[in-house]
C-alpha cells in the first residue's frame, strides 16, 4: 500500500516536474534576418478576403522565392482568443491582418509580437505613414508591437425614413446636441415609429463600450484616451455629461436594456446606430439611411468632432521564421498602392495621414465615404496599456450597473471605476 | 484463466509464511511478489484499464495538477521560447479571488441555480418517467419528445428561449400586464432561474432515461402488494418507485450538480455575458473572463480550485443525505 501511494506520488511529482517547464522549448528557428515562405492570417469577412487574396496575388508575383501562404482567422469565439492559443502553442503565423489594439498589451506580455521599431525603418516607416495617430499605438516603451493599419471611425448612422415619419428633418436632423439628440429621440420613441430610438448592444462583453461611452467621451474631450500617463481620465466633468446622457437615454426607455438577437437599426427596431464606414455597403439600399458626426453636450463642428477607431492593425508573431521577408511583405500591403485597394474593396479607412488627400479620386467617386475619410484624422484609440482588457472589463460592469440598469449614482460610478481602473493600470 | 496465470506469483507469496524456506526465497520471486503489491492483485486488469487511465491522467488529472500548481504561481500563457518569471505566490491568487465580490457572487448565482435545477430536475424527471414508463401509445414519441433538447444545441436552443423571453416575446405577450419588469433575462432576480429552468428543460430528457432505466428493475409484484394493501397510485409512487430508484436519484443529484456547477453556455449566450450587473455570473464563466479574455490564468485556475472544492463539498453533503444506506 505505501509502495503504492508512493508510486502515486512519484507520478504527481513528475507531472508538476513537467508542469513548472510547460512553456520551455521554444522556437529557435525564429530569425530577424531571414527570408523565404510565410505564412498570414487576415478576417474572414468577405471584402477583406477579396482584398487580401489580391494581395497575396500581387506580391507572390513578383516574389517567387519569398511565397507567402494566406488563410482566414481560424474560428473561434474571437479573433483574440484565437490569437493568444497561437501564440502559446507557437504555431501563430507571421502576420495577422486583424489585431485588435486592446490585445497587444497581452500578446506583447505573453511575448508573442515582434517588436518592428527594431527593424531600420521601423519607427520611420510607421510614422510616416500614419502621422501623429500613430503615437496612440505605441507600448509603454516607446516601441511599436503592432503595425496602424485600418480604421472604422465610427458615427450616427440614422434612418432617414423613420425620421420623416416623426415629423423630423430626415436631411438635416437634429442631433448635434445632448438637449437635440434627446428632443429627437423622444419624438421618435412618441411618434412609435421604431421600439428604440438607439440601441447600442447593452451586454457586459468588455469591448461593448467602445460603442456607447467611449465615442461620446472622445468627441466631449477633444479627443482624450480613457487612460492617459497611467491614470484614468473620465471622473471628470466631460465623464459625468457622457454618463449622465446614457442614463437618461436608458432612463427613458430610449435605448433598450435588453439585448436585440438581430440588427437592430436594419431590422428597424432602432431608428439610430453607432456605426463605421462598414456599414455603408452593409445597410446599402436596405435602409434609407443618413450620418451625422457624434453628439457632444453643446455641439461640435463636425470638423472638430472626434470619435472612437474602431481599429484593426497588424501584428508581426515571433513564431516567424522568416521576419525580414514578413517585414516587406507588411510593408507591401500597407503601402500607397495596396492602401487604395482596401479602400476600394472594403470601404474602411487606412490609417494613413491625410487619407482624403491621398486618394481624391475615390472619395470623390464615393461621397458618402468622405465624411468618414475626414473623421479618419481625429479618432482615439483604447489606451496601450497592461491589463487593457480587464481594465475596459472593469468599467463596463461599473457602467452596466450604475448607467444601462441606473442603480447607484453616476458620481459614485465615475470616482469607484476610476479608482479601480488606476490600481489595474498600475499592474496591480 | 488469466486470473489464474497472474494470481499464482501472489498465491506463492501468501503460502510464503507457512514454509520457513520461503524466508531464503531466490530474488525472483520476491520480484514478483513487489510487482503484484505495486500493481494490486490482478496485474493484467491494471493492462487492460491502463488505456483509459493514461486518457484520464491526461484529460483530467494533468490539467488538474496543473490548475492547482498555476493557482500557487504568478502564470500566465507565453510564447514558446519567451523568457518569462512565473515566481511561486503562495495563496496570493486566493486571497485576491476571495477578496474578489464578483468571485463572492458568482458563486451565490450558481448556488441559487443549484438550488433550483436539482431538486425539480429530480422532481420532474421522476415523475415523467414514471408517467412514461405507463404510457402505452406513442411512447417512442414521447420518450424521443423529451431527449430531444438535451441534444439539440445549446446554441440553438438559446435562440428559442431568447424569442419566447425578451421584452417583447412570446412570454410576455401571453402574461400582458402581468409581465416582469425589468423582463426575465434582464431581471437581477429573474435572470438566475430564468437559467435554472431553461437548463432543467434542456437537460430533463436524460434524467428521465436514468430513471427509466431504473424503473425497469423495479420488481411488479411491489405494485401489486401496494394494490392489494389498498394503495393508489400515489401510494404506489412513493412506497414503490421513489425507495426503487433511490440509487439513480442519487446519481441524478450528483450529475445535475455537477453539470449546473460548470454552467457556462448559458449565461454566456442568454444573458449576455452574465448580465445584468453579474446576477447571472457562473463561476466558470468567471473563470473563461479572467483566464482566457483578460489573460489571468493563475487567478482562474484559484477559481476553478475553489470550485472543485464546492463541489466536492455539495457532493459529499448529497450523498450523505441521498445516498442513505444505497451509498
Amino acid at each position: 500500500m505505501q509502495r503504492r501511494t508512493l508510486v502515486i506520488a512519484a507520478a504527481a511529482a513528475s507531472t508538476l516536474a513537467l508542469t513548472a517547464c510547460g512553456g520551455g522549448g521554444g522556437n529557435q528557428a525564429a530569425d530577424p534576418e531571414g527570408r523565404g515562405d510565410i505564412t498570414i492570417w487576415y478576417s474572414n469577412n468577405e471584402q477583406e478576403i477579396t482584398w487580401g487574396k489580391q494581395m497575396v496575388e500581387a506580391w507572390n508575383k513578383d516574389n517567387p522565392d519569398e511565397q507567402v501562404k494566406a488563410q482566414e482567422i481560424p474560428a473561434g469565439s474571437s479573433s483574440e482568443e484565437v490569437i493568444g492559443a497561437a501564440i502559446t502553442a507557437g504555431n501563430a503565423p507571421c502576420l495577422i491582418f486583424n489585431t485588435a489594439p486592446a490585445a497587444v498589451p497581452q500578446f506583447q506580455k505573453q511575448g508573442g509580437l515582434v517588436n518592428l521599431s527594431d527593424f531600420p525603418d521601423g519607427d520611420d516607416y510607421i510614422t510616416e505613414r500614419s502621422g501623429d495617430l500613430a503615437d496612440q499605438y505605441r507600448s509603454e516603451d516607446g516601441s511599436f508591437y503592432q503595425m496602424p493599419w485600418k480604421s472604422n471611425p465610427v458615427m450616427i448612422f440614422y434612418n432617414k425614413d423613420m425620421f420623416q415619419q416623426a415629423g423630423l428633418d430626415p436631411e438635416n436632423p437634429s442631433l448635434s446636441t445632448y438637449d437635440e439628440f434627446l428632443q429627437t429621440a423622444r419624438t421618435l420613441k412618441e411618434k412609435g415609429v421604431a421600439q428604440y430610438a438607439i440601441n447600442p448592444a447593452p451586454t457586459s462583453e468588455f469591448f461593448q463600450s467602445w460603442f456607447d461611452f467611449y465615442p461620446l467621451y472622445a468627441a466631449q474631450t477633444g479627443g482624450t484616451l480613457l487612460l492617459e500617463d497611467g491614470k484614468a481620465t473620465f471622473d471628470s466633468e466631460e465623464g459625468k455629461a457622457v454618463a449622465e446622457f446614457w442614463r437618461t437615454l436608458y432612463e427613458e426607455k430610449l435605448a433598450g436594456q435588453e439585448q436585440y438577437q438581430g440588427d437592430a437599426f436594419a431590422d428597424g427596431y432602432a431608428a439610430m446606430s453607432i456605426v463605421g464606414p462598414w456599414a455603408i455597403s452593409v445597410y446599402g439600399d436596405g435602409v434609407n439611411w443618413g450620418s451625422v458626426p457624434i453628439p457632444t453636450k453643446d455641439g461640435t463642428d463636425p470638423a472638430d468632432t472626434w470619435t472612437f477607431s474602431d481599429a484593426k492593425n497588424v501584428g508581426m508573431f515571433t513564431a516567424c521564421e522568416n521576419q525580414a521577408t514578413a517585414w516587406d511583405v507588411l510593408k507591401f500591403a500597407t503601402s500607397e498602392e495596396q492602401d487604395g485597394q482596401w479602400l476600394e474593396a472594403t470601404g474602411q479607412m487606412p490609417l494613413r495621414q491625410d487619407l482624403t488627400g491621398t486618394f481624391p479620386d475615390y472619395f470623390t467617386a464615393n461621397p458618402a465615404y468622405e465624411v468618414f475619410g475626414d473623421q479618419a484624422a481625429r479618432t482615439v484609440e483604447v489606451p496601450n496599456v497592461p491589463n487593457s482588457v480587464e481594465i475596459w472589463q472593469a468599467f463596463r460592469d461599473g457602467y452596466s450597473k450604475a448607467i444601462i440598469f441606473g442603480e447607484g449614482d453616476v458620481d459614485s460610478f465615475l470616482s469607484d471605476t476610476a479608482a479601480k481602473v488606476d490600481e489595474l493600470a498600475a499592474g496591480n | 484463466m488469466t486470473a489464474g496465470v497472474t494470481g499464482a506469483p501472489d498465491r506463492e507469496g501468501a503460502a510464503q509464511p507457512s514454509r520457513p524456506v520461503a524466508s531464503a526465497a531466490p530474488p525472483a520471486p520476491e520480484k514478483q511478489r513487489r510487482r503484484g503489491s505495486i500493481l494490486g492483485s490482478q496485474p493484467l486488469g491494471m493492462v487492460f484499464i491502463a488505456p483509459y487511465l493514461v486518457f484520464l491522467g491526461i484529460v483530467f488529472a494533468y490539467p488538474i495538477v496543473f490548475a492547482v500548481w498555476m493557482s500557487f504561481h504568478d502564470y500566465f500563457f507565453a510564447a514558446p521560447g519567451a523568457v518569462v518569471d512565473r515566481p511561486f505566490v503562495g495563496f496570493d491568487n486566493f486571497a485576491k479571488v476571495l477578496s474578489d465580490p464578483a468571485v463572492w457572487r458568482s458563486f451565490l448565482n450558481v448556488g441559487i441555480f443549484l438550488l433550483i435545477n436539482v431538486p425539480l430536475t429530480v422532481v420532474l424527471s421522476i415523475v415523467l418517467a414514471t408517467a412514461l414508463n405507463r404510457v402505452v401509445h406513442a411512447r417512442t414519441f414521447f420518450r424521443v419528445a423529451y431527449y430531444v433538447p438535451y441534444v439539440t444545441a445549446s446554441v440553438a436552443v438559446v435562440a428559442v428561449w431568447l424569442f419566447l423571453f425578451a421584452e417583447n416575446g412570446l412570454v410576455n405577450n401571453v402574461l400582458g400586464p402581468l409581465a416582469p419588469t425589468p423582463s426575465w433575462v434582464i431581471n437581477s432576480w429573474l435572470a438566475m432561474p430564468t437559467i435554472a429552468f431553461f437548463v432543467t428543460w434542456k437537460g430533463l430528457g436524460f434524467y428521465i432515461l436514468l430513471y427509466l432505466a431504473a424503473l425497469q428493475n423495479v420488481p411488479n409484484e411491489l405494485y401489486e402488494s401496494v394494490s392489494v394493501d389498498g394503495g393508489g397510485r400515489m401510494r404506489q409512487f412513493f412506497s414503490v418507485v421513489v425507495p426503487g430508484v433511490r440509487p439513480a436519484t442519487l446519481l441524478v443529484v450528483l450529475l445535475a450538480t455537477i453539470t449546473g456547477a460548470n454552467l457556462f453556455t448559458e449565461p454566456y449566450l442568454l444573458t449576455g455575458g452574465g448580465g445584468p450587473n453579474g446576477a447571472s455570473t457562473s463561476p466558470v464563466l468567471l473563470i473563461y473572463q479572467r483566464g482566457i479574455e483578460q489573460g489571468n490564468p493563475d487567478i482562474a485556475a484559484a477559481i476553478g480550485v475553489i470550485l472543485i472544492i464546492f463541489v466536492l463539498v455539495i457532493a459529499a453533503i448529497q450523498r450523505k443525505l441521498v445516498g442513505g444506506e444505497e451509498s
